[in-house]
């Protein structure tokens, strides 16, 4: 009987949990899904890559490959260099998703990765130029979701941050004879990381009940959604919240608080994880 | 049509009308919103844009009145002078209005802009944008100005959000005033 409630009456369904404040999953409506975070070559497996790292949120699943690649800079900018992020939902994440070119969530999400990278400053343009006016680095960051689950955009953002802490740059030198680039892979320097944002998505229910971390199926049923970025120091790098049902102020500030502890809980599950894959 | 300053959006509203087979929801309307950008083709950025639009009008139209319809909304960019997103939320809303369209609430755009000395400024300019430190924009709804969307750019502290957020509630009545008296132009010449 209860099978038949979930298909037929998911709201329903869904309502008889939330007055007991919880979930059907079991968790609590302000618990996360278990987070776990796979970094580098040896882990992530992406050979490949500049640097990787593979998260997974629960049952969703997203891979970050970065790849860095020398350019000329803009002529408007000549010290600085690119960063350029893409979302991708392939259709073998989950069955809403055609093949083809990137729907509307794929480029809204990748809109919203770039601007996390641009808010919080995490890497400043200027550091990655080598040679001003004539080279800089480009840093493509290819964010493939393998399972969607819901909470597309925490795990895009931890990914990101992940895979960018892993990458390694050789050293650029611009001969001065020729005027070529000589690349030294034998000596390599981790990108430099200013801030480190994380994510913390909420979904709304019913006007009033925000429950954190919200898989699809919640997502489908929820009235709307709140994703707060926030840095180390506790400052706010972006809130989104793409319409749906309205919110008063002070809801956005318990949001806002829950996602401020949210940042110290991964942040140390990511130092932990570097920490463990650093050759001593 | 509705331009704040230099700022000009035009925004045409059709439906509810009959859907695409593909499209339609059953049990309520299907909104869409199309934004084009004043020169180039829409690109990531307008499709953000109006997925933060579509949402938000989601939120107030009571499409549950019109199952199986479509309704679609295009806005066109006629010149951009700083706070774009907010004067798109302000055309969409009159769009809905002129329409006839049944509505739970009304909506407004508001930007604020945190200069680098702490000032919040409201509406700003391209030039008062560029420099400030940080420029969030809101969707204030007006059924007890509560927050349908927010936007943010650049990072500011927790204190500062709800400073602006506070300015936004109250300068949503100076715009739900505009609205009020707009109305009441149009159809006191019938």
């Amino acid at each position: 009987l209860s099978i038949c409630s979930r298909t037929v009456e998911p709201l329903e369904y869904y309502r008889r949990f939330l007055k007991e404040n919880c979930r059907p999953d079991g968790r609590e409506l302000g618990e996360f899904r278990t987070t776990t975070v796979n970094i580098g070559k040896c882990l992530c497996s992406i050979t490949t890559a500049d640097g990787s790292a593979l998260v997974k949120l629960g049952n969703t699943t997203v891979i970050c490959g970065v790849k860095a690649e020398l350019a000329a800079p803009a002529v408007d900018s000549a010290n600085k260099g690119y960063i350029v992020p893409n979302v991708e939902l392939p259709s073998l994440c989950a069955e809403r998703f055609r093949s083809g070119p990137p729907g509307e969530e794929a480029q809204a999400a990748s809109q919203f990765i770039a601007d996390v990278i641009e808010n919080s400053q995490m890497i400043v343009k200027e550091d990655l130029c080598i040679a001003n006016g004539k080279l800089a680095w480009v840093l493509y960051c290819d964010i493939i979701c393998l399972d969607y689950d819901g909470n597309l955009l925490d795990a895009s953002v931890f990914a990101l941050l992940a895979a960018l802490k892993n990458v390694q740059l050789p050293l650029v030198t611009i001969n001065e004879e020729t005027g070529l680039s000589e690349v030294n892979l034998k000596q390599k320097n981790p990108l430099i990381m200013r801030k480190h944002p994380v994510a913390t998505s909420f979904a709304v229910f019913d006007d009033t009940l925000l429950i954190v971390d919200p898989t699809a199926e919640e997502e489908d049923l929820a009235t709307g959604t709140v994703t707060i970025v926030t840095d180390e120091e506790g400052r706010l790098c972006s809130v989104h919240k793409p319409g749906g049902s309205p919110l008063t102020g002070a809801k956005l500030q318990d949001c806002i608080t829950r996602a401020i502890t949210r940042h110290k809980e991964v942040k140390k599950l990511i130092d932990k994880v570097i920490k463990s894959i650093t050759p001593k | 049509s509705v331009s704040p300053g230099d700022t000009s959006v035009l925004a045409g509203l059709y439906g509810p009308a009959e859907a695409k087979i593909s499209k339609e929801l059953p049990d309520r309307a299907a909104l869409e919103v199309l934004l084009r950008p004043k020169v180039g083709l829409p690109g990531v950025l307008e499709r953000s844009r109006e997925q933060l639009l579509r949402q938000t009008c989601e939120a107030v139209v009571l499409g549950v009145l019109h199952p199986r319809t479509a309704i679609t909304l295009v806005l066109q960019v006629l010149s951009d002078a700083g706070s774009l997103l907010s004067c798109c939320l302000n055309a969409a809303c009159m769009a809905l209005l002129d329409a006839g369209l049944p509505l739970a609430a009304l909506f407004c755009g508001v930007t604020c802009a945190l200069q680098p000395d702490g000032t919040i400024l409201l509406d700003p300019t391209a030039r008062q944008e560029q420099e400030a430190r940080a420029i969030l924009t809101f969707a204030i709804s007006s059924s007890e100005r509560k927050v349908l969307m927010t936007t943010t750019k650049g990072s500011c502290s927790v204190e500062e959000m709800q400073q602006c957020l506070a300015s936004a509630q109250r300068a949503a009545d100076t715009i739900f005033q505009f609205y009020r008296d707009s109305v009441r132009r149009r159809y006191s010449k019938c």
